[in-house]
């Protein structure tokens, strides 16, 4: 259904319903069908997978759907001239199976192209490991019997046949990073890898044209397969992030309602709004995109924005960003860029600031690689010069020089971080914790103060029913199954307090103002006090007596008007979790934009008696500033566009799935659900990593020290070098393991994503859930 | 040791065979969804309805 509208200044509908644009949310096939990738709710289980396969496959023009379990996603070919997908929708809306398409526009797909890279890698390297190994097990064992040199040449050249193509292949990933690093004039850990790889190749080859006893390829082979099993996990985990992290953005069905030039109305994915473009936002949804209103007038809860949690009254000509929540009125708005002077402007500027300020940071792995390079080369090149001295010919100083830079190739250094990074990452996607940043977790560890912003952090997103001017059963159910068919925040507090779940019939909604309805020929109403004549003085004493609660009104026609006073709650674990990490030694501090008042009331439930109120972006960044200055690490958890630069000029931050985008993407770990509880788990998980991590740079340090004067004293034989690697590599991941028995339980319990309500339209279905468990 | 010559080729051919099939079943996408795989195995929407032998 479209609505015609005038092209100059149009009236925004309240209840206008816009097509899709399936175009923009779906790819073509060679064929000319379409694939659409659909995020979907609920799947939890293996008989979800076959009720919805079955399901979509019952639909005429559907060419096939395939259930990804693990990424709960449903990729579906259709033919567009037969089926519109919003057949689909409703279908899987029908059996229990609320979908969103993803925005192809917004795939971040590289990740996978790379996990697969690394897998084959993995792949050809495993097998040339077992097959050189096979032979080199039968040079090692007939050198010391009555094997015959043309025997042990025919094994070495058959090894080189093998080892040589796998090395070329499967060594790239850490060749180009090397060769990379060199241009650039820097060290990473690739550059002694590469050369530790490429020595023992070189040297081997030599061997086995000469006819030498040792060849070290199997070395070779087995210190790639080693590190790109840790790479490849260390990517898999990435993949994992990025997978759950786009499902959850696509959960939140971020499309923008545009408005065309006919006046006919699209729904299309975010990214293929422009600045200039009209977009209609209803009642009582987020706004998706910054922009100025060009038509209509409401109430907007600017509370992702601002910390404010008391609606403000916006009209034509004001600014609105995106994350705003729209009330009672139905609002047109003219998209703008992010203009000089806009406060997305100012923000971006401030987190591309706080940023800069950060990148002298440097990860623990890569200082481990600088301090480790110029020392073992240094020693190789003392070998070298100390065998010349005592009187030996040079090659074979040169030999026993190759055969430090091998066995101290730092296969044990180049894993101890990653595979702690790896299970610690894992654990904490278990907890329902996502991390942005791989070096996040030695950045936790090291915290000793966190700074929480109140609203949307502490406290629940959405409003809860906190006080009525009068008490009415009866009342307070028909208001709730009024409130049902109204989008607005405050009116989905209300249903969810009533417990609602039935809705009223001939419902209208009145733009601006709320929603009626009929019921045995009395009007009821739902809306603001004036919609439903509440007198003045009960509209002054609630808000005394509720300074930061926002009113709704319910009138049913016959008695006085009830005044309902819906506020943000303190999260259910808030003060559990504080209390948890005041005695794990935190300092605790509440930084918020919101009023005092509001403020002061959620310090002293939560007792922390450290806090500051209506603080700006820039004062927000001042206080973290002071902080770090007095030799603090802070740890930042935020959610709002406010939050951004302070989350990214924080030490570390963390921001919950609730938050704007901006937020979002500043914050160093996004975690899940709503309960406070994760950002407790993930300093402890991150404490232990950290412990661990010095633990295996210590393991690698000692079998350094072992095994360099063994290869200094020219004892290194080609199984002394498989040995020493692997069994260094084999202690270190080990060692890293432990961390999977490190408490905390796990998040994941139903279904995930139900858990994470976050667009407006799904705060109803999870509120109910919620309250039911 | 003649015989070396026959069995070293032929164990790196079984070897080779053995990765041209990882890499093809990596390209066929059988490692996208390792948890619906392991379902899927169990599922009997392949027999017909009323087959017996469908639980």
């Amino acid at each position: 259904m479209t609505a015609a509208l005038p092209l100059a200044g149009p009236e925004p509908v309240a209840d206008a319903v816009p097509a899709r644009d399936w175009s923009a949310y779906s790819l073509a096939e060679p064929d000319g069908r379409r694939r659409l990738t659909l995020a979907v709710e609920n799947i939890t289980c293996a008989a979800c997978m076959g009720d919805i396969e079955r399901a979509l496959r019952g639909v005429e023009g559907v060419a096939s759907a395939r259930v990804n379990l693990a990424d709960r996603r449903v990729a579906v070919v259709y033919d567009p001239a037969a089926l519109s997908p919003d057949v689909l929708l409703a279908r899987l809306q029908a059996i229990g199976y609320p979908a969103h398409p993803f925005d192809p526009a917004a795939r971040r797909d590289g990740g996978s192209a790379e996990a697969r890279r690394l897998l084959k890698s993995l792949g050809v390297a495993g097998f040339g490991t077992m097959n050189v190994m096979l032979m080199s097990i039968s040079v090692w064992s007939g050198n010391v019997t009555d094997i015959t040199p043309e025997t042990r040449d025919f094994f070495h050249f058959m090894s080189a046949l093998v080892a040589l193509p796998c090395i070329a292949y499967a060594g790239q990933p850490f060749f180009g990073s090397a060769a990379a690093a060199i241009r650039r004039r820097s060290v990473n850990m690739d550059v002694p890898i590469s050369i530790g790889i490429l020595l023992a190749t070189g040297l081997s080859v030599a061997n086995t044209f000469l006819g030498g006893h040792e060849a070290y390829f199997d070395s070779a082979l087995m210190l790639l397969f080693f590190l790109l099993l840790g790479r490849f996990l260390d990517e898999n985990m990435r993949r994992r992030t990025a997978v759950e992290a786009e499902t959850l953005a696509t959960l939140r069905s971020e499309s923008a309602v545009r408005i065309g030039a006919d006046g006919a109305l699209a729904e299309v994915p975010v990214s293929r709004v422009a600045p200039g473009d009209l977009v209609l936002v209803r009642p009582g949804e987020r706004v998706p995109v910054d922009g100025r209103v060009a038509a209509g007038t409401s109430e907007i809860d600017r509370s992702l924005v601002t910390g404010e949690t008391a609606p403000v009254a916006v009209g034509p000509g004001e600014m609105v960003h995106a994350g705003m929540i729209n009330g009672f009125g139905a609002l047109t708005v003219s998209v703008t860029a992010a203009v000089e002077g806009t406060l997305v402007a100012e923000i971006e500027r401030l987190i591309s600031e706080a940023q800069s300020m950060k990148a002298g940071a440097m990860r623990l792995a890569d200082r481990a690689a600088r301090a480790y390079a110029p020392v073992v080369h240094s020693a190789a090149a003392l070998t070298f010069l100390g065998w010349m001295a005592v009187g030996a010919d040079w090659s074979h100083a040169l030999v026993i020089a190759i055969a430090v830079l091998i066995i101290t190739c730092p296969c044990a250094l180049a894993l101890a971080i990653p595979a702690v990074q790896v299970v610690a990452a894992g654990r904490l996607f278990r907890s329902g914790v996502l991390l942005n940043a791989g070096d996040a977790i030695e950045r936790l560890a090291a915290v000793d103060t966190i700074v929480f912003d109140k609203t949307g952090t502490l406290t629940t997103p959405e409003p809860r029913l906190v006080a009525s001017s009068r008490f009415d059963a009866g009342a307070l159910a028909l208001a709730g199954r009024l409130a049902l068919s109204s989008r607005h925040p405050l009116a989905r507090g209300l249903a969810r307090a009533a417990g609602a779940v039935e809705t009223l019939e001939g419902v209208r909604e009145r733009p601006g103002e709320g929603v009626a309805a009929l019921v045995d020929g009395r009007e009821i109403r739902l809306g603001s006090p004036a919609f439903c004549a509440v007198p003045a003085e009960v509209v002054e004493r609630m808000r005394a007596a509720h300074p930061t609660a926002s009113l709704i009104a319910v009138a049913d026609g016959r008695g006085e008007p009830v005044l309902h006073a819906l506020a943000q709650a303190i999260k259910t674990d808030a003060a559990e979790t504080l209390a948890r990490l005041a005695a794990a030694g935190y300092r605790i501090e509440i930084l918020s934009g919101d009023r005092q008042a509001a403020v002061a009331e959620t310090a002293a439930a939560l007792g922390v008696a450290e806090f500051r109120a209506e603080a700006d972006p820039q004062a927000k960044i001042a206080r973290l500033e002071v902080l770090a200055a007095e030799g603090r690490r802070v740890l930042m958890v935020g959610d709002g566009l406010n939050d951004a630069p302070s989350l990214a000029a924080a030490h570390v931050s963390m921001s919950p799935v609730s938050a704007a985008h901006v937020a979002q993407a500043a914050a160093d770990a996004v975690f899940l659900g709503e309960r406070l509880g994760p950002v407790a788990t993930a300093l402890e998980v991150a404490r232990a990593a950290r412990r661990l991590m010095g633990q295996n740079l210590a393991i690698a340090v000692v079998y350094n020290v072992i095994a360099v004067p063994i290869a200094v004293l020219g004892y290194v034989t080609p199984l002394v070098a498989a040995l020493a690697m692997s069994g260094s590599s084999l202690i270190v991941t080990l060692n890293a393991v432990r961390l999977r028995r490190i408490a905390g339980e796990p998040w994941r319990t139903a279904a995930p994503v139900a858990a994470a309500p976050t667009s407006p339209a799904m705060l109803g279905a999870a509120g109910t859930l919620r309250e039911q468990t | 040791m003649s015989i070396l010559l026959y069995l070293v080729p032929i164990a790196l051919t079984l070897g080779l065979l053995g990765l041209a099939g990882f890499l093809w079943s990596l390209k066929s996408g059988q490692y996208e969804d390792l948890e619906g795989a392991a379902w899927r195995a169990i599922q009997d929407d392949d027999l017909a309805e009323g087959d017996p032998r469908r639980g």
